[in-house]
């Protein structure tokens, strides 16, 4: 592609737009969470900064951003600070691909599915570099924690994938939408795809039950346990991020995106957005936390079977069409 | 307490390949206090764990001994802050015991009735903690909103929410009034609504089943060698209970069973502790429908000087078999007092418990246990 001005200004505003979008989703992440499990909790969660409290975790992260940030003596200071930048940056450019509705969309690529892929296996290199930088043993265990469950959950959620991308034929996010407005949602098609999919992002996205890289009872906090200030909260702003971009490929697979009745499409995608996210917050506030092994159990022996037995009785019934 | 030569210590250049030290606490979240436990492990497994006490030792026993009796009965609720009136009940019950004072039965019914609410207060907050230690937090504030109603009776009467001082050598410190026992039967009356809710959202839930059953197996025979008392005890299909076995009090006359469970794992602890939460219910209501008139405080000399001689009491705290043994000289100060703390002894089996388990088990054995470190210090 020739780098031309309108190229550039188009990078320069998907930059904006993608950061726009991780910081108020940050913003209203972080208080609907802390909203909804106040309400589980017989509380009524923030109140008091802004309308509803919404402006609480704006006051957090300016708190966050005045702390000082401690670097531990035997820590190896560069993956020290790498680690949370790998954790951050793949989520940010795994954004670029997502369409939010028809035109709506950073940049439309053949292979969004496959780049988002991609880019959310090195989330778990970052967990892994700061597990192994900041030398703290609690911090090593959450990460080697991260590292074993990676295999567990991410070839059942390809093989939860496979099946949507044979229906729709295509690696493109878009495509996969339009797909979906002739038919029905792929939901409907593939409710055990569907399912596995939504366990095995919660498995992704390090949350409760299987939230045991950082496992607060057992590892303290896990692979952050020695950062402070603003590089905790570049993890925090990847984990509620990561969280977003799995609820938006969920919804694009299987909730057909953008598309429904009545309300404009990107007010649909985000509808479908946050109900999935709402139910990663209804299962953390719910359930104890799984054991490491009992989910590598779980996912080396239920989900793993199950999906790719569904994979392949999608793909014979579509070769036998 | 002190090291002795011959405490286990671990060098990281004594640790082999593969293995490393990992000292949980004294600052860790799952250990509930200032407990350390050396952790030699492998991988994700427990080799060895040694509990490293004394963070918060405070001399209790020494400080008995330079105290009058009167003055060391405010020091009992710092022990077991959670347990604080059953601790409140054995010293009086031994000054009593050995000095041969009456006690009124109205007194009686409103100790019971106090010290079973301080069960059920002690029961939510181990519930609730236990819970946190498997990693599921809304449980914790479900048990503390129902917790508070219990701290809200107590500080009616007490006067304070957790270190209550409130029995006296022959009875109590005050008279209650009618407020208290309405709101004792109404607390009551909640809980036999709200108790299946507990059930419903956590006993059955798959996660904790799995995460609970079969962990951290006691098996009979341990018990008594360990000196386990309590729901540790009972949830390994021993039936002891100080109240039954030794009966104090008003217990005798009271209609109450004492929940045993077989299994001896934590999913037996955690079901005994809310059955025992029903029955405590059940005294309660007792307490309460059969209340007594009259004095709460009978006759008792100014300073309290029981004969020369000794005396053990034994009472059934929150957590298993409290005893005091107490030496007295004659004199207004007591000569020897020695605590035999249910948390102590139950904390000793936790290194056989947890070899070989993973981590995040032996953090659930660990606040299956339901540790108080103060108590476990002294």
């Amino acid at each position: 592609m020739m780098i031309t001005e309108i190229s550039i200004l188009r990078t320069l505003l998907t930059i904006a737009g993608i950061t726009l979008v991780v910081g108020i989703n940050a913003v209203f992440v972080v208080w609907l969470e802390r909203k909804v499990a106040g309400h589980m909790q017989f509380r009524l969660g923030p109140t008091e900064v802004g309308p509803f409290g919404l402006l609480q975790t704006v006051a957090d992260g300016l708190k966050l951003l005045s702390k000082q940030i401690i670097f531990p003596s035997s820590a190896d200071t560069p993956i020290f600070i790498l680690a949370p930048i790998i954790c951050l940056i793949p989520v940010f450019v795994a954004l670029v691909p997502v369409p939010f509705s028809k035109t709506l969309q950073a940049h439309e690529l053949d292979i969004g599915l496959l780049l988002v892929i991609a880019l959310g296996l090195l989330n778990t290199l970052g967990i892994l570099l700061a597990g192994w930088g900041c030398d703290n043993k609690y911090a090593l265990l959450g990460a080697s924690r991260a590292v074993a469950q990676i295999l567990a959950y991410k070839i059942p959620l390809l093989l939860c994938i496979l099946p949507v991308i044979l229906l729709a034929g295509t690696f493109s996010l878009r495509e996969i939408v339009v797909a979906q407005q002739e038919s029905m949602w792929f939901a409907f098609y593939q409710p055990v795809a569907f399912f596995m999919y939504l366990i095995a992002i919660t498995m992704e996205t390090n949350r409760s039950p299987f939230d045991f890289a950082e496992a607060e009872s057992e590892l303290v906090a896990g692979f952050h346990t020695e950062y402070s200030g603003m590089m905790f909260s570049l993890f925090f702003l990847a984990e509620y991020t990561y969280m977003f971009l799995a609820s938006a490929i969920a919804s694009i697979l299987f909730l057909g995106g953008w598309l429904g009745p009545i309300l404009p499409g990107p007010i649909w995608m985000l509808l479908k957005i946050y109900f999935f996210l709402f139910l990663m917050m209804w299962f953390r506030w719910t359930f104890p936390r799984v054991r490491v092994d009992q989910m590598l159990t779980f996912g080396w022996k239920i989900l793993l079977p199950i999906s790719l037995l569904n994979f392949l009785i999608t793909a014979g019934v579509m070769a036998v069409l | 307490m002190f090291e002795s030569e011959t405490a286990p210590t671990y060098h990281l250049e004594t640790v082999e390949d593969n293995q490393f030290v990992l000292n949980l606490g004294p600052q860790h979240p799952g250990t509930h206090g200032v407990l350390r436990v050396v952790l030699h492990m492998d991988g994700e497994y427990i080799l060895t764990a040694d509990p490293v006490l004394g963070y918060g030792h405070r001399m209790q026993e020494k400080i008995a001994e330079t105290m009058t009796y009167t003055q060391v009965l405010p020091y009992m609720a710092r022990m077991d802050y959670l347990g604080a009136l059953s601790y409140n009940q054995a010293w009086v019950c031994l000054i009593e015991k050995m000095c041969g004072l009456e006690v009124p039965r109205r007194a009686e019914y409103i100790r019971v009735l106090c010290v079973e609410l301080n069960r059920i207060a002690s029961h939510f907050l181990w519930f609730g903690a236990f819970l946190l230690d498997l990693g599921a937090f809304t449980p914790f504030l479900h048990a503390f909103a129902d917790r508070e109603k219990i701290l809200d009776l107590l500080e009616s009467v007490t006067g304070s929410r957790l270190t209550h001082c409130y029995f006296r050598f022959g009875g109590v410190g005050a008279d209650v009034d009618d407020d208290f026992f309405a709101g004792a039967q109404a607390f009551v009356d909640h809980m036999r609504q709200h108790l299946p809710t507990y059930h419903s959202l956590v006993t059955g839930n798959v996660i904790f089943q799995e995460r609970t059953k079969d962990v951290g197996v006691i098996l009979p025979f341990e018990t008594w060698g360990y000196g386990l008392s309590g729901p540790v005890l009972r949830g390994s299909g021993k039936q002891y209970d100080v109240r039954r076995s030794e009966p104090y009090s008003i217990y005798p006359e009271l209609d109450f069973k004492i929940p045993v469970e077989q299994s001896g794992d934590c999913l037996a602890r955690y079901l005994v502790r809310l059955r025992e939460i029903e029955e405590s219910l059940n005294i309660i209501e007792q307490a309460v429908a059969g209340m007594p008139d009259g004095p709460v405080r009978s006759k008792v000399p100014k300073i309290i000087k029981p004969p020369e001689g000794e005396a053990a009491m034994a009472v059934e705290t929150p957590r298993g078999e409290l005893m005091i043994y107490l030496v007295s000289d004659g004199t207004k100060v007591p000569y020897r007092v020695k605590y035999r703390v249910p948390s102590f002894a139950n904390l000793s089996i936790f290194s056989h418990l947890a070899r070989g388990q993973l981590l995040a088990d032996v953090l659930a054995i660990l606040g299956s246990l339901d540790m108080v470190i103060p108590e476990v210090d002294r």
